[in-house]
């Protein structure tokens, strides 16, 4: 099996690295490969932030730098200006509606408009907009069992933050249901 | 019959390299007399730095290492943080300390090391063959200041006990002198406070022993004694400069 | 049995030496490795260590040299400008028999450069900037559990030599993360248990001889012998350290070196090239030094040319053309100030050079 290419970007504070990292995880607990690369340094001044990570089912990560992403999600404008051009053709780019009123340039790409902002408004936490987004993302594009997502939701909103759990399980499904 | 004199089993029992009259000798003896009369011998690890003294492993009898120039007491800092419970020390000359080692000294110095350090100043450069040191007197003839320093070339000589005396690190800071043996003596009670405040974990402590260099000051053994408890003590004044230990009673 | 655990390198770094038997960190803050200080300050505590935030890069490394002649397990990490100012150190720590275990973090330059990743610091990783004769193992993971794995075992290697030695990572490493296992933890030498393990350390105890350890030998005959003596053990080095990986060098067309990030972003160039139907193998030094010369033998008769891989302006062809003996061209693609290149770019980098060699 091919390994999947992934990338976030949003501005600081939206949660793109986390979104990489619970897949990275979720990768692991599935016994799979996987590397996740920030930006780092003075590519996050300015309050920037994107992430990678490759998942690769069978055998090690060649690569962890890439240069087309089989799905990008971007929660910003200037994320989507700046990498429209890394989706792969046929791949998928997952807009964040409720902050970016700009329509994507290409028609070589699949693209989904999600309001995740107001989704999550809507379920009661905006926090979780990236986890909306994220769920969106599985729906087109299943990379790990959905079980090893609940398991990295589990142990992060454990102890003090158990009663987050639930309204992120829920975020995590919203999108599926926003559309059915 | 009684001995009147006996060598300290601090020295190791061979004849030290340092010239006619250099007081580097008595320097190392009474810290090693003092470390013996304490029994600490067994217990004690000694940094050497670059300069005349980088053989001081030879001559003391304790667990030794060298230093990069100037760099004793970074290196000491590390020996302390493996053997909390030894006794830890450094021999630095002032090119050593005072020039290349300045921010070595400062930092250990600041962060209150629980290690004792010798200063030996000499104002000169003894080893690499007498050069302007950053001890020099105005004045003082050296193959780099051949008409003597002056002010408008090289600046002013630095007074380290003054400037150490200023951090909060320091527990014990002393200048002294070894020109005369009632001095001698008294460089010697100096040495003992200073193992003692480091045995008893009261923070960093220091000793400047005025020192001569006869043969790159260009004096006779004599002429240089003479000079040290004059012009030399003049503009480094002998003295306590901190003592916590007094403060607190 | 040890779990596995997604880690950032950095953190995974300095994990891994601790379960290695380090206790004592020196070093001063520098970008990309910073995290590494700031975890030791948290961990080593815990863990019966002790953490020292040093003035300079220069009391880090003397401090450490400090450690380790008194016969602790000491670590320092840092980046380029600071290892460079490190050298003397490193220096003296071969010329006393000191072992010490340091994580360089690469990144660009010269000068201060920049902060992203880079490989320019390879001729001063195995030449060295220090004076005098004197070698330090350089390693150079590719992967975190590969760095994790060399950073557990460089202190055993460190005192089983009395010698420093080097992991090479870069900026990329340091904030990527990957799922790793860690070792179990080793023993670590307690003070009391330091003058019997290490009897030529400086321990302050009474153990019949006395300890002295030095760099400077003023007979020149005693400073020769002494030279000869290191060289001895670097030559056992030599044939113990060696590290290397090769990948399809069988019928390869075009073979890559590359190590470290650009190992990785070689083998994705390599199954590309695959897919357009181009043979491409790779030698990955694993050890910058000792260097692997032989397996450059192994290239096959098939082969046209070999390609070093750098984020340098190509630092390690000189080693390559020592391995390869003139037999194929060497050629270099490279990337420097802290740009990476894409595989792709890799790809059509490496088509173009084949044009030219056929």
């Amino acid at each position: 099996m091919a390994s999947y290419k992934l990338f976030f970007a949003g501005s600081g504070g939206q949660g793109v690295l986390t979104m990489g990292q619970m897949l990275t995880y979720a990768a692991m607990y599935a016994d799979m490969n996987a590397t996740w690369l920030p930006s780092y340094g003075p590519e996050m001044r300015g309050g920037t932030a994107n992430c990678t990570v490759v998942i690769s089912p069978d055998k090690p990560v060649s690569c962890p730098l890439i240069y087309e992403a089989d799905d990008v999600v971007v929660m910003n404008l200037p994320s989507l200006i700046k990498f429209e051009s890394l989706v792969k053709p046929g791949g998928n780019l997952f807009i964040n509606s409720s902050m970016i009123e700009q329509k994507a340039t290409r028609d070589d790409i699949n693209v989904i408009y999600v309001p995740a902002n107001d989704i999550a408004l809507e379920l009661g936490n905006a926090r979780t907009a990236n986890v909306v987004m994220l769920g969106a993302m599985f729906l087109a594009d299943p990379v790990v069992p959905v079980a090893m997502i609940y398991k990295i939701m589990e142990k992060t909103f454990s102890g003090r933050k158990a009663h987050l759990l639930d309204i992120n399980k829920t975020a995590f499904h919203a999108w599926e249901n926003y559309e059915a | 019959m009684k001995p009147v004199f006996t060598v300290t089993k601090g020295m190791l029992p061979v004849s030290t390299s340092y010239c006619p009259g250099c007081t580097h000798g008595v320097a190392h003896r009474i810290i090693m007399e003092t470390l013996a009369e304490m029994g600490l011998l067994g217990k004690t690890i000694g940094v050497a730095p670059i300069g005349c003294s980088v053989v001081a492993h030879q001559f003391m009898n304790v667990d030794m290492c060298e230093a990069a120039h100037g760099r004793a007491p970074a290196v000491a800092s590390g020996i302390r943080r493996v053997h909390p419970e030894r006794v830890v020390f450094t021999y630095q000359g002032d090119g050593d300390l005072a020039s290349i080692g300045m921010g070595e000294i400062v930092h250990a110095a600041a962060r209150g090391e629980k290690f004792s350090t010798f200063f030996i100043n000499n104002g000169i450069y003894g080893m690499t063959g007498g050069q302007m040191a950053p001890t020099t007197l105005i004045g003082q003839r050296s193959t780099t200041s051949v008409d003597g320093r002056t002010r408008e070339q090289a600046g002013m000589p630095l007074r380290i006990c003054e400037l150490l005396a200023t951090l909060d690190g320091p527990a014990y800071i002393e200048r002294v002198s070894l020109d005369t043996p009632a001095h001698i003596r008294a460089a010697k009670k100096a040495v003992r406070k200073a193992f003692e405040y480091q045995l008893a974990g009261k923070g960093f402590t220091f000793v400047e022993l005025l020192s001569t260099c006869p043969t790159n000051w260009g004096l006779t053994p004599y002429e240089a004694m003479k000079r040290m408890g004059s012009e030399v003590a003049a503009y480094y004044p002998l003295g306590v400069y901190k003592d916590t230990g007094k403060e607190a009673e | 049995m040890s779990d596995k655990v997604l880690m950032k390198g950095n953190e995974a770094f300095a994990e891994a030496v601790i379960r290695g038997g380090v206790r004592f960190y020196f070093g001063y803050p520098i970008t990309p490795q910073s995290e590494i200080p700031e975890f030791m300050s948290r961990e080593l505590p815990k863990r019966g260590g002790k953490f020292l935030q040093a003035e300079s890069e220069l009391g880090a490394i003397n401090m450490a040299y400090g450690c380790g002649a008194a016969g602790g397990s000491g670590f320092i990490s840092s980046s380029s400008p600071g290892i460079a100012l490190m050298q003397e150190g490193m220096s003296f720590l071969c010329g006393a028999e000191v072992p010490v275990t340091l994580l360089n973090v690469s990144r660009g330059g010269p000068g201060i450069g920049s902060i992203q990743p880079g490989q320019a610091d390879y001729n001063q990783v195995t030449r060295g900037g220090g004076n005098g004769d004197y070698r330090i193992p350089v390693f150079a993971p590719a992967s975190i559990q590969e760095a994790v794995d060399i950073l557990y075992e460089a202190p055993s290697i460190a005192d089983k030599y009395r010698n420093p030695v080097m992991v090479l990572a870069d900026g990329l490493m340091g904030q990527m993360m990957e799922p790793v296992i860690l070792p179990e933890e080793k023993h670590a030498y307690t003070s009391q248990e330091i003058p019997l393990a290490k009897p030529w350390a400086i321990s302050g105890s009474e153990k019949g001889e006395r300890s002295v350890v030095k760099s400077l030998r003023l007979q020149p005959e005693v400073l020769e012998a002494h030279v000869e003596h290191l060289y001895e053990k670097y030559a056992e080095m030599e044939k113990e350290l060696e590290r290397v990986e090769c990948v399809d060098l069988e019928d390869a067309e075009v073979v890559f070196v590359a190590f470290g990030t650009m190992a990785r972003l070689a083998r994705e160039a390599m199954e590309l090239l695959e897919a357009q139907g181009i043979r491409a193998g790779m030698i990955r030094p694993i050890s910058l030094w000792p260097y692997p010369y032989k397996a450059f033998d192994r290239i096959s008769d098939r082969t046209r040319v070999v390609i070093s891989v750098e984020l340098s302006m190509g630092q390690m062809l000189q080693d390559i053309n020592l391995g390869v003996k003139g037999r194929v061209p060497v050629k270099l693609i490279h990337r420097v100030g802290g740009m990476l290149p894409t595989s792709l770019e890799v790809v059509e980098k490496t088509k173009k050079i084949l044009e030219e060699v056929r």
